[in-house]
C-alpha cells in the first residue's frame, strides 16, 4: 500500500468512521460529538490537500478491489475528481459547523450527524470513483444516507417529502443500474477515461449507445433535477437548512451534475458524444430546465422554495456547458460545479439564519431584514448578485464562458437562453434585496431569538460569510493559478485533443 | 480434525446435542450455545478443507455406494454448511435471550422444546447439504420439514397451530412427490447416487416425468409461487428466531436440491422451455410476493411475503443457466443472492421480533417513532432492507447485478424487467416501514426493555449481508469447480 492509496482511503474513511462512531454516541454527549464532527471534517480537508499536492506532482493514485466476477471497485483521482472532492470537502466543513449551530438542543442529533457523515462519504466516493460501477455504488449510498436527513423532523409533511424523494431517486437509480449493466454487457467494465472509454464499440453499436446515453441522462437527471424529473427537490425543502445546503450545493444535485460531466467526457468522450448526435437534445433539455426553473422561482413566496427552483435552473448551466461542444463551453460548465456550489450554499445558509434567528420563512416577511441582520444579508446579497451574473462575482465568470462557448460552437440560441435566464434571475432576486435593504422592517419579527452581541449564533454567521467571500474571490481572482477557473481550464484542456 | 470426522461431526454433533438438550432441559441453553459454537468451527473448517482439496467424500461405516450412506462435500455444500453455521450462531444468541424461560409456564414450555428442535433442524440441514444421493436427500428433507413444522407450532397460539398444520401437509405432499420421482429414477437406472445418475441418465419420458415430479415437490418445499401460500402464515406466526431460521435457511434446502438435480444430474436432459417455465414462476413470485408485502398491515407478514419474492429471484437462475456459456458467473450470482437473503432476512426477522416484543404488537402503522425507542433494531431493518432491495454495496446488489448482467448478455430482456421492477417494489415496501420508523411518535410510547444480545445479533446479521457485498469473490472461488460449466477443470 502506497501513500496515495492511503490518502484515497483516508478521504473516505475520515467521514465514514466518524459517522459510525457518532451513531453510537449518547444524545447528551454534545461536545464529544461536535469535536468528532469537526475533527473528521478538518482531517478530510487536510487529506484532500495532500491529494491535490500528489496529483499536481503527476501522481495518479489508484486503488482497486475485485468484489465478484465483473465487479471491480476502484478509486482514483484525476483532474475531475480532485475538483469535485475539494468542493465537497471544503463546503462540508462549513456545513458541519453550521449544522452544529443550527441543531443545538434539537432531538436525534446523533442520528442526524451519523447520516450526515455517511452522506458526505458518499459524495467524496462519487468524486473519487474511477469506474462506473463504483460511481453507481456511491450514488445509491447517497440516496440512502440522505433520506433520514430529509425526513429528520419526523413530521407528516417531512415524511411525504421523504417518500417522494425516495420514489424519484430510487427510480432514477434503477434506470442508472440498467444503463450501467447494459453498457457493461456491450463494452465490458467501463473505467473513467479522459476523452472517452467507448472508442472500441462505437462503430459496432451506435444505436444502442444512443439509447444508453439517454438512459444515463434519465438516471442521473433525477438527482440533477432536470425538468421534468425535478419534482422532489422543492418538496425536500422541509428538511433542516444545513441539509438543504448539502442537497443543493454539495451532495445530491451536484452528484447528478458530476455524473453528467463524467458521462459526457469520461465515458463517451465529448467527440464521440457529438458524433452520435446526443449532445443537441441534452442541451435543449438543459435550456428548458434553466428557463422553467427560473420562471417557477418567480412565483414562490417561501424563500427556500424560491431558492430550490433557482437550483433547478442553475444546476442545468453545468449540463448546458457540458452539452455544447468546444473547450470554452466545457470550461463554463465545469467551473459552475464549484461556482453554483459556493453561491447556493451561501444563499441557503443565509435563509437558514433568517429562519432560526427571526422566524422568517417567506419573502414577504423579509422587509428591512438587512438592518437587523446586516452581515447575513450582505452574504445573501453577494450570493444573489452572483447568481444573476453581476461582474466580478463567480456567476459572471460562468456565464461569460458559456456565452463565448456557445457562440464559438455556432449555437447562438444559447445566448438567448442565457440572457432570458439572467433577466429572470434578476426578477426573482432583486425584489428580495430591495425588501431586505430598502423597505422599513415590520414592528416585530415572527419569532425572534437573541444571541448577545452578534446578530445570530457565531456558528451560523461564520459559514455564510466565508462562502460569500469565496464567491467574490472566485470571480475577482479567476485568472490566478489555483482558482476554480484555472482548474476548469486544465480539465477542458485534457478532454479535448491537442 | 480429519475431513471424514468433520463431515460426520457436522451431522452427529447437533443430533447428540439435541438429544442431550431434550433429556436435560435445565442444560438446554448452554448445550445449545456450545453446540452451535462448535458447529461454527466445524463449518469454517469444512470450508477450509474443501477450498484446499476440492471434493470430499466419505462412506459412513466403510459401506460404499450404492449400498451404504455416503457423505459428500464440494464447494457448494461447504458454502451452505458454513452459512448455516454462521447464521445459526447468531440466531442462537438471539434465542438465548428470547427463550430464557423466565415468564411463566408457557414460556418455560417453549424454552424446553426450542433447543432440541433447533439443534435437530441444524443437524437435518447439515445432513441435507452433505448428502450425495437422492434417497438420503429425501430423508433429510423429511427430517428438516418435521423439525420446521414443530418449531412453527412452538408459539402455541391457534393461528400458529393452523399455520403449522398447513405447513405439515404441504411438506408431506412435497416429500411424497419427490419420493415418487426418486422411485422412478431408481427403477430406471438402478441407483440413487447423484454422481452415478449423472452418468447414466438419458432424456427419456421416464426420466422427464421423474424430474417434473421431483421439481414439483421441491417447489412446494421452497415455497415457489404458486406453492408459497403456506409460508407467510407459518413464518410470521413463529417466534422470531424460528422465523429467521425458516426464512433464511430452511426454504433454501429445496432450492439447493433443485439446483443439484437440474444442473448436476439432468444437465442437458432438461428442456430449456421447462427452465423458462420455472423462471416464469420465479418472476411471478417476485412480483406477487412484493405486491403482497406492500399491502400487509403487520411487519412480520410483510417480511414473510418479502421472502416469497426473494425466493423468486433464485429461480431466475434456471432459464439463465440453461442458455449460458459461462455459468460460473450465474452460480456465483445465485449463491451470493442466496447468502445475502439468508443473512439479511434473518437479521430483519430478528429485528422485527425485537420491535414486536418491545412495542407489544407489530402493526406497521402504529410503529411511529421506533427509530427513537429501538434505534438499533430499526437501523437493522433499514440496513437489511437495503440488501433486500439490492442496493450497493450490499451482497444483495452483487447477486442481483450478476443475474442482471447474464440476462442482458443473453438478450433475455424479460428477466431484466422483472429484476428491476422487483427492486422497485421491494423499495416500496421497505419505504412504508421506514417512513413510520422515522416518524415522530405522537406521545412517549411505552417500550419494554430487550436484552442487548437480541438486538446486536440481529444487527450482526444485517452487517454480514453488507460485508458479503465486499467479499463476494470468496464464494465465487469456492464455486469455481462445482456444478457443470463453472469454469473448473
Amino acid at each position: 500500500v502506497t501513500l496515495p492509496q492511503v490518502v484515497l482511503l483516508g478521504i473516505l474513511l475520515s467521514s465514514f468512521v466518524t459517522g459510525c462512531v457518532i451513531f453510537l454516541l449518547k444524545e447528551e454527549s454534545h461536545r464529544l460529538r461536535t469535536s468528532l464532527n469537526l475533527a473528521g471534517a478538518a482531517l478530510k480537508v487536510a487529506l484532500v490537500c495532500v491529494l491535490l499536492w500528489l496529483v499536481l506532482g503527476d501522481e495518479s493514485p489508484h486503488l482497486s478491489m475485485t468484489v465478484a466476477p465483473g465487479i471491480v471497485l476502484a478509486l482514483g483521482a484525476d483532474a475531475n475528481s480532485v475538483f469535485f472532492v475539494i468542493l465537497s470537502s471544503v463546503l462540508w466543513f462549513w456545513t458541519t459547523l453550521y449544522a452544529v449551530g443550527y441543531l443545538e438542543d434539537s432531538p436525534h442529533r446523533s442520528r442526524f450527524f451519523g447520516f450526515f457523515s455517511l452522506c458526505v462519504t458518499a459524495t467524496v466516493g462519487i468524486a473519487l470513483a474511477a469506474n462506473l460501477i463504483t460511481f453507481l455504488l456511491f450514488y445509491e449510498l447517497l440516496t440512502i444516507s440522505t433520506f433520514p436527513l430529509v425526513v429528520h423532523r419526523g413530521t407528516a409533511k417531512a415524511m411525504s417529502a421523504g417518500k417522494v424523494y425516495l420514489a424519484y431517486t430510487l427510480g432514477g437509480g434503477a434506470v442508472l443500474l440498467l444503463a450501467v449493466a447494459w453498457l457493461q454487457s456491450i463494452a465490458g467494465p467501463v473505467a473513467f477515461t479522459e476523452r472517452g472509454a467507448l472508442a472500441a464499440v462505437v462503430e459496432s453499436h451506435p444505436a444502442e449507445l444512443r439509447v444508453l446515453f439517454f438512459l444515463f441522462v434519465l438516471g442521473l437527471g433525477v438527482k440533477l433535477a432536470l425538468v421534468p424529473l425535478h419534482g422532489w427537490l422543492p418538496r425536500a425543502m422541509v428538511a433542516p437548512a444545513p441539509v438543504s445546503s448539502l442537497l443543493h450545493a454539495v451532495a445530491v444535485v451536484k452528484a447528478g451534475a458530476f455524473g453528467v460531466v463524467r458521462l459526457v467526457y469520461d465515458v463517451y468522450g465529448i467527440e464521440t458524444a457529438r458524433d452520435l448526435g446526443v449532445l443537441g437534445p441534452l442541451a435543449w433539455l438543459a435550456a428548458l430546465t434553466i428557463v422553467y426553473g427560473s420562471v417557477r422561482a418567480l412565483f414562490q413566496d417561501e424563500l427556500k422554495k424560491r431558492l430550490a427552483f433557482s437550483t433547478v435552473s442553475q444546476v442545468s448551466y453545468i449540463t448546458l456547458g457540458t452539452a455544447i461542444f468546444g473547450p470554452l463551453a466545457t470550461i463554463g460548465g465545469v467551473v459552475h460545479l464549484v461556482h453554483q456550489g459556493i453561491m447556493k450554499i451561501t444563499l441557503f445558509f443565509a435563509a437558514g439564519n433568517y429562519a432560526e434567528t427571526l422566524g422568517i420563512h417567506r419573502v414577504s416577511e423579509m422587509n428591512g431584514v438587512g438592518r437587523r441582520m446586516p452581515w447575513t444579508t450582505v452574504a445573501f446579497t453577494v450570493g444573489a448578485l452572483g447568481m444573476i451574473g453581476i461582474p466580478p462575482l463567480a456567476g459572471y465568470v460562468t456565464k461569460f464562458y458559456l456565452k463565448k462557448g456557445a457562440v464559438t460552437a455556432g449555437e447562438d440560441w444559447v445566448t438567448v437562453v442565457l440572457v432570458v435566464s439572467s433577466l429572470l434571475n434578476a426578477a426573482y432576486f432583486l425584489p428580495i434585496l430591495h425588501r431586505a435593504w430598502l423597505l422599513p422592517p415590520a414592528d416585530r419579527w415572527p419569532a425572534e431569538r437573541k444571541f448577545g452581541r452578534l446578530e445570530t449564533h457565531w456558528m451560523l454567521l461564520l459559514p455564510p460569510l466565508f462562502t460569500a467571500a469565496l464567491v467574490v474571490l472566485a470571480g475577482l481572482l479567476a485568472d490566478a493559478p489555483f482558482s476554480p477557473l484555472a482548474w476548469a481550464r486544465l480539465i477542458s484542456g485534457r478532454e479535448y485533443g491537442p | 480434525v480429519s475431513a471424514d470426522a468433520t463431515m460426520a461431526l457436522l451431522v452427529m454433533l447437533p443430533l447428540v446435542a439435541a438429544i442431550g438438550a431434550f433429556v436435560w432441559p435445565r442444560w438446554a441453553r448452554p448445550v445449545g450455545m456450545a453446540a452451535t459454537l462448535a458447529l461454527l468451527f466445524l463449518g469454517a473448517w469444512l470450508v477450509v478443507l474443501v477450498s484446499r482439496s476440492g471434493h470430499l467424500s466419505q462412506a459412513i461405516g466403510g459401506w460404499a455406494a450404492p449400498l451404504g450412506i455416503r457423505l459428500h462435500a464440494d464447494g457448494l455444500s461447504a458454502m451452505l454448511v458454513g452459512a448455516v453455521a454462521a447464521i445459526g450462531v447468531l440466531i442462537s444468541i438471539h434465542a438465548h435471550g428470547e427463550f430464557d424461560g423466565s415468564g411463566g409456564k408457557e414460556s418455560a414450555r417453549r424454552a424446553r422444546y426450542f433447543w432440541p428442535l433447533w439443534l435437530f433442524l441444524l443437524a437435518a440441514l447439515n445432513a441435507l447439504f452433505l448428502s450425495g444421493d437422492l434417497f438420503n436427500l429425501y430423508v433429510t428433507l423429511e427430517l428438516l420439514g418435521l423439525a420446521a413444522v414443530a418449531l412453527v407450532a412452538l408459539s402455541g397460539g391457534r393461528a400458529a397451530l393452523a399455520a403449522a398444520e398447513r405447513y405439515l401437509y404441504v411438506s408431506l405432499v412435497g416429500s411424497l412427490l419427490y419420493l415418487m420421482g426418486v422411485a422412478l429414477l431408481y427403477g430406471g437406472h438402478g441407483t440413487v447416487d447423484l454422481a452415478l445418475l449423472a452418468e447414466r441418465v438419458e432424456p427419456t419420458t421416464h426420466a422427464r416425468v421423474a424430474l417434473v415430479l421431483m421439481t414439483g415437490g421441491l417447489m412446494m418445499k421452497a415455497a415457489l409461487f404458486p406453492a408459497h401460500f403456506w409460508l407467510p402464515p407459518a413464518h410470521s406466526s413463529a417466534p422470531a428466531p424460528v422465523s429467521a431460521a425458516l426464512s433464511a435457511l430452511v426454504v433454501k434446502g429445496g432450492f439447493y436440491v433443485l439446483l443439484r438435480l437440474w444442473f448436476e444430474v439432468f444437465d442437458g436432459a432438461a428442456v430449456p422451455d421447462a427452465a423458462q417455465v420455472v423462471g416464469a414462476l420465479g418472476a411471478a413470485a417476485v412480483l406477487w410476493g412484493s405486491v403482497q408485502a406492500m399491502i400487509q398491515e403487520r411487519l412480520k407478514l410483510l417480511v414473510a411475503y418479502s421472502t416469497v419474492a426473494q425466493i423468486g429471484y433464485l429461480f431466475l437462475v434456471f432459464p439463465l443457466a440453461s442458455n449460458a456459456t459461462d455459468r460460473g458467473v450465474l452460480w456465483t450470482g445465485a449463491l451470493v443472492f442466496l447468502l445475502a437473503h439468508a443473512a439479511a432476512k434473518s437479521g430483519m426477522f430478528l429485528a422485527a421480533g425485537n420491535i414486536k416484543r418491545a412495542a407489544g404488537h407489530d402493526r406497521i402503522r402504529d410503529l411511529d417513532g421506533i427509530t427513537h425507542t429501538r434505534p438499533l433494531s430499526a437501523f437493522t431493518i433499514g440496513l437489511a432492507g437495503v440488501s433486500l432491495i439490492g442496493l450497493p454495496p450490499t451482497a444483495g446488489f452483487v447477486g442481483k447485478w450478476l443475474l442482471l448482467g447474464a440476462a442482458l448478455e443473453q438478450g433475455q430482456w424479460w428477466w431484466v424487467g422483472v429484476i428491476l421492477v422487483g427492486s422497485l417494489l421491494a423499495a416500496a415496501y421497505m419505504i412504508r416501514v421506514l417512513t413510520h420508523a422515522f416518524m415522530l411518535a405522537p406521545e412517549e410510547t411505552p417500550s419494554r426493555p430487550i436484552p442487548r444480545r437480541m438486538e446486536w445479533s440481529a444487527f450482526a446479521l444485517a452487517v454480514l449481508a453488507l460485508l458479503l457485498g465486499f467479499f463476494a469473490a470468496a464464494p465465487a472461488a469456492l464455486l469455481a469447480d462445482v456444478l457443470p460449466g463453472g469454469g473448473g477443470p
